[in-house]
């Protein structure tokens, strides 16, 4: 599974306006992880619903930029914010490190 | 519809500082003004404080998520103009289905298909710009109350049966005054008279949706239901004629010829609705109580009274309103004799 799919992110490019791309991958850099860390505060705090909307988030961010892998953990633990159910396990630091790799790989594709 | 579309104000409203920028560059790449939200309170402010044309919806979000927002907006008296477009993420179509069922315009699944954005977005402000139309249109046609009801209820062209009194207003001899006169004093007669005409018939819950010539056509208990509606079209019928002897004593001094009306009311069963095409509709009724209300107003000439209405208006009236019956009478094209009352002018 590509980090990044490239047809996904071409067509963002398009609709953004190439001009525009730097300043939206510079948003979700900046923003993720918060809705990350945002993620664990409420995991520790219990707050199913903080949770749930903050994966929710991640989880469209993921898709705009064609990142599947980030998208489907955010979409799991979206579901699993819904169903009440947060017992994530050590899902969180994958989620992480899944966004570290596409982190990476945005950071290339700036123009 | 053409492809190339007015810009509008538009207000994008979404927690999410990628979706944000997303909407809003796509939006302004085609040419569009954008102002954004972060939540629904500052959406709220935002709406409050300025004009916007349309509005991109978020439905989650913390503190005030898109419902609040939206049935916020769908309350209040100004807000609820704007049409909204619902944006969420494909999972959610549960959540959309229940915003547009509250009255959302429409919806865009995220992520934003920049082709969908453009089509949406485009027929929503032209849809708005429609109704913004129509609302000038009725609130020159019809009463406030009728206008916003109207626009509350929306634009379907399906017609109804509804209970309605059709009232139709001529001026009598009106080609011979129109003979003795030059043409800018015709079209300044007919709006001093219009205006006093309507005047009765908004004063009195009606909506006026016809003018033709020096007729008018007007409609009581109808979109809007109204229990009275029979005293309503003879207590508006009544004003029109006393509304029109000041106009006279006042066109008398000027040695101008004075103007004497002919009314007639009957009360029916109708088929109401709207027609016309997009850029121009109108709220009109059609039926046998409508070819009857024109009948028993041409039947005004031949007895020279100046209000007649049918038996089914009559029994709707209360005791200070004097009628008197003049029996049956069969009109061209009608199977069955028709009772008309003659209602005295106080």
């Amino acid at each position: 599974m590509p980090v990044i799919d490239q047809a996904t992110f071409e067509e963002l490019k398009q609709m953004s306006g190439a001009d525009f791309i730097n300043e939206l991958i510079d948003a979700f850099l900046e923003e993720a992880p918060n809705m990350i860390s945002q993620m664990q505060v409420a995991l520790l705090a219990n707050d199913v619903e903080s949770f749930r909307r903050n994966a929710h988030s991640l989880k469209s961010n993921a898709l705009t930029f064609g990142a599947p892998e980030l998208g489907a953990l955010a979409k799991e633990l979206e579901s699993m914010g819904r169903e009440n159910n947060l017992a994530v396990g050590n899902r969180l630091e994958v989620l992480n490190e899944a966004f570290e790799r596409v982190a990476e790989e945005l950071k290339g594709m700036r123009v | 519809m053409t492809s190339r579309q007015e810009p509008g104000r538009l207000l994008v409203v979404d927690d999410n500082k990628v979706n944000r920028i997303l909407l809003a560059r796509g939006l302004e790449g085609h040419g569009h003004k954008v102002e954004t939200a972060e939540n629904g309170k500052q959406a709220l402010e935002k709406l409050r404080g300025d004009s916007f044309d349309l509005v991109l919806l978020d439905i989650e979000m913390p503190e005030m998520n898109g419902y609040q927002v939206l049935e916020i907006c769908l309350q209040d008296h100004e807000l609820r103009e704007i049409p909204i477009i619902m944006t969420s993420s494909l999972d959610e179509l549960d959540s959309v289905v229940k915003c547009v069922e509250l009255g959302a315009e429409d919806y865009l699944n995220k992520p934003i298909n920049p082709i969908l954005l453009r089509a949406r977005v485009n027929a929503s402000l032209e849809k708005k710009r429609l109704r913004d139309e129509q609302r000038k249109l009725f609130q020159t046609f019809a009463t406030k109350e009728v206008a916003d009801e109207l626009l509350k209820t929306g634009f379907s062209l399906g017609g109804e049966y509804v209970n309605a009194s059709v009232m139709f207003v001529d001026i009598r001899s009106f080609t011979s005054i129109v003979e003795k006169q030059a043409p800018a004093e015709t079209i300044e007669l007919l709006n001093d008279y219009f205006a006093l005409m309507f005047e009765a018939v908004t004063g009195h819950h009606g909506t006026v949706n016809q003018l033709e010539g020096d007729g008018l056509m007007a409609i009581f208990g109808a979109p809007i239901h109204h229990e009275a509606h029979r005293e309503h079209a003879v207590r508006a019928a009544l004003e029109m004629i006393e509304l029109l002897k000041g106009f006279n004593m006042e066109r008398a001094s000027q040695a101008k010829v004075r103007i004497k009306v002919g009314i007639g009311i009957a009360t029916g069963r109708v088929i109401a609705g709207y027609t016309g095409t997009q850029q121009r509709a109108t709220y009109t009724c059609v039926g046998d109580t409508v070819n009857l209300a024109a009948r028993i107003e041409d039947h005004t000439k031949d007895l020279d009274l100046p209000l007649l209405i049918d038996q089914y208006t009559s029994e709707g009236l209360p005791d200070d309103i004097k009628v008197e019956a003049l029996g049956p009478i069969l009109f061209k094209g009608k199977q069955q004799p028709i009772h008309i009352f003659a209602v005295k002018p106080n």
